[in-house]
């Protein structure tokens, strides 16, 4: 629909394209939650607790696709936080310890204990590559095995201990389904609320476009922090579930075979999707009791399962079921920017406050990239910084970004000065860029690419988002509209609903710009914007710039198009061997000698 | 039992656990630096070590040259077959980490079908040569051995062979090595076979301590891999101390606060260590991301 570029009026499409989709896309949850109703009126006993093992392995499958599939965190050794759980809930039901206690506690004990060592668990991942999080959960799932088993005393050691045995009418088969099924519904309720939330976006930025996410004011550390406190809840309350289910536990029960199933459930899926895994896990838990006289080799079985996925078909079955993004888009598709909408999508006007950088040194090695570098973007200014290749024109915006820290020097917006090599503050101080290769996320939406801009403009807390209070549809409405005012304004509306990964390189440009218009920053960073563009979207990227600049954003725009440069600037500052060779206007540079020798040639 | 046998037989085991960490540890790096690849199948192969040695020695009843041979060849071959099978198809996609899943899936794959042909209980493991007693027991000391044998034959491969050489110019800039025209597969591919080798030969050393049983694999990987994450990646010289260092740690704590707390305390010291030094107590930092 959104396809059809010219003939429908782009606002008409954007506002009823999310409407139908929503409808769309709840239709399968609804079709599962018909057949899990329908289920005890046909089946057996047996099916009952087939059943209730499929709705309880998505408790925890939903809370760990958060974390693998949005975030992309490798947690390998999940069934810890399960053995955990079923632990903490047996031991406590039982008063082998302390007193027994009544069913809600102990679950709840269970639901803190699980978040507290999902956290401790998640550490690495918040600063480490990712091999060093999915070896520190496979150590924690063998050291939680061996805790198990030597801690008689509380554990019962090898031989192990009865779970906890709910009251009538949850004491039945499929009075425990039912149960169960509230659990899964809950789950999916809420793991929906977070994943089509800023947090939701923010988790599968960091994923795939991780320094973008930390331009656009994303803090890894915070925002994995309430995922794995989430994550570890779901999955040791799924483990007190699990203990009631099999009515006695030992170490045996919760071998790692488990965490691969968990893990495939959600590959199979697919990344980003909640359908997708509802489905693996399902599949996953049913499949095995078809293939009895394969039961020694299942695990070998999900191992090859595993590798197939990950060599043949990474998306999953959401890829495979994504009908929409297989329609072929117009060709020959023309970017038209309409930078009279600008007043629209600044919600208030930036901030005037200049950029300064005051002899700032940064040496690689024996290199000195930056030697001694002062700039000033001031603002409604539009200032070009241009030099040869290696002058130091994207350090000194990496120094700006926050993503090197300069040897000496300072840098400051207003009177507030430059935290180094913190990226991810920056967009709070009103600066925004765009990058030389364009980081976007390719498999969301053009739409939801640009609402990441707006991440810290949220004000929907974790758990209010969690629960889909007032503040969280507020939060996405207007994020959502303000998106859709500033792709108007580039000149993309009509794409909104395309799969970024689908796009031309010079469309990928003007959405980096939409991006970083929903700060409506104080000031904006382009590095070479214009590369790969063809003559007429310069001229318009131009006009874009320059009424950009009109609302009060100082641009900073390192290019090698001098032709868009001499245009556009009213300030131009050229680099040389990290050192300004030259600061002026055009037509001072232009007459420039060493410019002319160094650079422009002639 | 008075101080000093204790003490000895706490630094016994530990010097031998640690051996063998520290084997496995070098496992990781050796597969590591010519493909910037961590494969979940070192631990595997320090497994296969020990039971391929029990199936050819034991069972099969060959002599022990012969069977020693015999593993570290098969461990080559599962080396090798890791390149092939889960390191070069995920190559082109280093960023997207998905290496991290096709070697667990390969890794799950060589223990499963251990589990199964082998056994699910640790079975005996032939006592090689039958010399020392107490502390001294071959048990303990044949890992260390085997570690400084290791080591002294890679210290002499990177100065004496061409091959070694390779290995280190295409670890320390892989660019720049392919641009000379070094082989940079063939390279790889001798460098999972040096690693299967290696691993098998942890196995093996270590067979009388920790006998032939399918779950050293996972176990291991793990205890194999704390070296690494201390000594920081690549770094052989920081491997094998990280892994001496966590087997007398490891040791100290199983006497002092029983087992289970001596795991939860490496566990602890691990996440610690690596929040503190994300880049290992002797890593360099790691590349630019802009």
């Amino acid at each position: 629909m959104t396809a059809m570029v010219g003939k429908s009026p782009a606002t008409v499409a954007a506002a009823e394209a999310p409407k139908h989709s929503r409808a769309v896309a709840a239709a399968p949850f609804a079709v599962i939650a018909v057949v899990a109703a329908i289920l005890p009126f046909v089946g057996n006993d047996y099916w009952a607790v087939i059943a209730s093992r499929a709705a309880i392995y998505w408790v925890l499958v939903a809370g760990l696709n958060l974390i693998v599939g949005f975030a992309g965190q490798l947690a390998i050794g999940y069934v810890a936080l399960l053995t955990v759980g079923a632990y903490v809930t047996s031991v406590l039901a039982a008063g082998n310890v302390l007193p027994a206690m009544p069913l809600p506690i102990c679950f709840a004990a269970a639901a803190v204990t699980g978040a507290v060592f999902g956290v401790i668990v998640g550490l690495p991942a918040l600063r480490l590559r990712t091999f060093y999080f999915a070896i520190s959960t496979l150590g924690f799932a063998t050291i939680v095995t061996q805790v198990a088993l030597a801690w008689q005393s509380v554990t019962g050691g090898g031989i192990g201990l009865p779970g906890p045995e709910f009251p009538a009418p949850i004491n039945t088969p499929w009075g425990f389904y039912a149960f169960c099924l509230v659990g899964a519904a809950l789950a999916t309720w809420t793991s929906a609320n977070i994943s089509h939330s800023r947090f939701g976006r923010s988790l599968v930025a960091v994923r795939d476009a991780d320094v973008a996410a930390e331009a656009n004011g994303i803090s890894k550390t915070r925002l994995l922090l309430p995922i794995f406190l989430f994550g570890g809840a779901m999955a040791a309350i799924a483990g007190g579930l699990f203990a009631t289910l099999q009515t006695y536990i030992t170490p045996d029960a919760f071998t790692f075979d488990l965490s691969i199933l968990f893990f495939i459930a959600i590959l199979i899926g697919g990344r980003g999707s909640i359908l997708g895994p509802l489905l693996g896990t399902a599949l996953l838990t049913v499949l095995p009791e078809f293939a009895a006289p394969l039961a020694s080799w299942s695990t070998f079985l999900y191992a090859v399962l595993l590798l197939v996925i990950v060599l043949a078909v990474p998306g999953g079955i959401a890829e495979v079921l994504d009908f929409r993004n297989r329609r072929p888009l117009v060709s020959g598709r023309a970017i038209v920017p309409k930078p009279a909408l600008l007043s629209e999508v600044f919600v208030s006007r930036p901030a005037a406050e200049s950029l300064t950088l005051n002899g700032i040194v940064l040496a690689f090695g024996g290199v000195r990239a930056l030697d001694g570098l002062d700039l000033e973007i001031k603002p409604g200014e539009v200032q070009g910084l241009i030099g040869p290749n290696g002058s130091g024109k994207t350090t000194a915006l990496n120094v700006i970004s926050g993503y090197y820290a300069p040897q000496q020097g300072t840098g400051r917006i207003g009177n507030r000065t430059l935290p180094p090599e913190r990226p991810e503050l920056r967009a709070g101080l009103g600066i925004a860029r765009t990058f030389q290769t364009p980081r976007l996320v390719g498999e969301e939406t053009v739409l939801e690419n640009v609402m990441i801009g707006g991440t810290i403009a949220g004000r929907a807390s974790f758990l209010e988002t969690m629960l889909a209070l007032p503040r969280r549809w507020r939060d996405e409405r207007e994020l959502k509209s303000q998106a859709m005012r500033a792709l108007e304004t580039v000149g993309l509306d009509a794409l909104a609903d395309i799969r970024a990964n689908r796009l031309q390189h010079s469309e990928l440009r003007f959405i980096e710009i939409a991006r970083a218009l929903m700060l409506a920053p104080a000031v904006l960073l382009l590095d070479e914007p214009a590369a790969g563009l063809s003559p007429d979207e310069i001229s318009r990227l131009g006009a874009l710039i320059r009424e950009i600049s009109n609302h009060g954003t100082g641009v900073l725009l390192v290019e090698h198009h001098a032709e868009l440069i001499f245009d556009i600037c009213q300030h131009i500052t050229v680099l040389n061997l990290g050192r300004v060779l030259a600061q002026g206007t055009p037509k001072e540079i232009r007459s420039h000698k060493e410019v002319v020798s160094v650079y422009l040639g002639g | 039992m008075g101080h000093s046998t204790t003490l000895a037989s706490i630094l016994a085991a530990g010097f031998a656990m640690g051996a063998i960490y520290a084997l496995i540890g070098i496992t990781y790096n050796t597969m590591y630096v010519t493909s910037r690849v961590m494969s979940f199948t070192a631990g595997q192969l320090g497994m296969l070590g020990g039971v391929l040695g029990a199936l050819f020695i034991l069972r099969m009843g060959m002599p022990l040259v012969v069977g020693f041979v015999l593993t570290l060849l098969g461990c080559a071959v599962i080396g090798i077959i890791t390149e092939i099978v889960a390191v070069r198809p995920v190559l082109k996609s280093l960023d997207q980490h998905l290496y991290v899943l096709s070697t667990l899936a390969l890794a799950l794959m060589i223990q499963q079908v251990t589990a199964i042909e082998w056994s699910t209980e640790p079975q005996a493991f032939p006592k090689l040569f039958g010399i020392g007693s107490g502390a001294l027991d071959e048990k303990f000391w044949l890992p260390v051995l085997a570690c400084a044998v290791a080591i002294g034959g890679l210290e002499w491969m990177q100065r004496s062979t061409l091959v070694g050489r390779a290995f280190l110019a295409v670890a320390e800039d892989n660019f720049a090595a392919r641009a000379l025209g070094l082989p940079e597969r063939n390279l790889r591919i001798a460098s999972y076979a040096l690693a299967g080798v290696i691993g098998g030969l942890a196995g093996f050393a270590g067979g009388e301590l920790m006998l032939a049983f399918f779950a050293n694999g996972g176990f291991l990987s793990f205890y194999g891999f704390v070296p690494v994450a201390l000594g920081g990646l690549g770094n052989n010289r920081g491997a094998i101390v990280g892994g001496f260092a966590l087997g007398i740690f490891q040791q100290a704590a199983n006497f002092l606060v029983g087992g289970i707390f001596a795991s939860v305390a490496v566990f602890v010291v691990f996440i610690v260590v690596l929040l503190a030094a994300p880049q290992g107590l002797f890593g360099t930092s790691t590349a630019r991301r802009v």
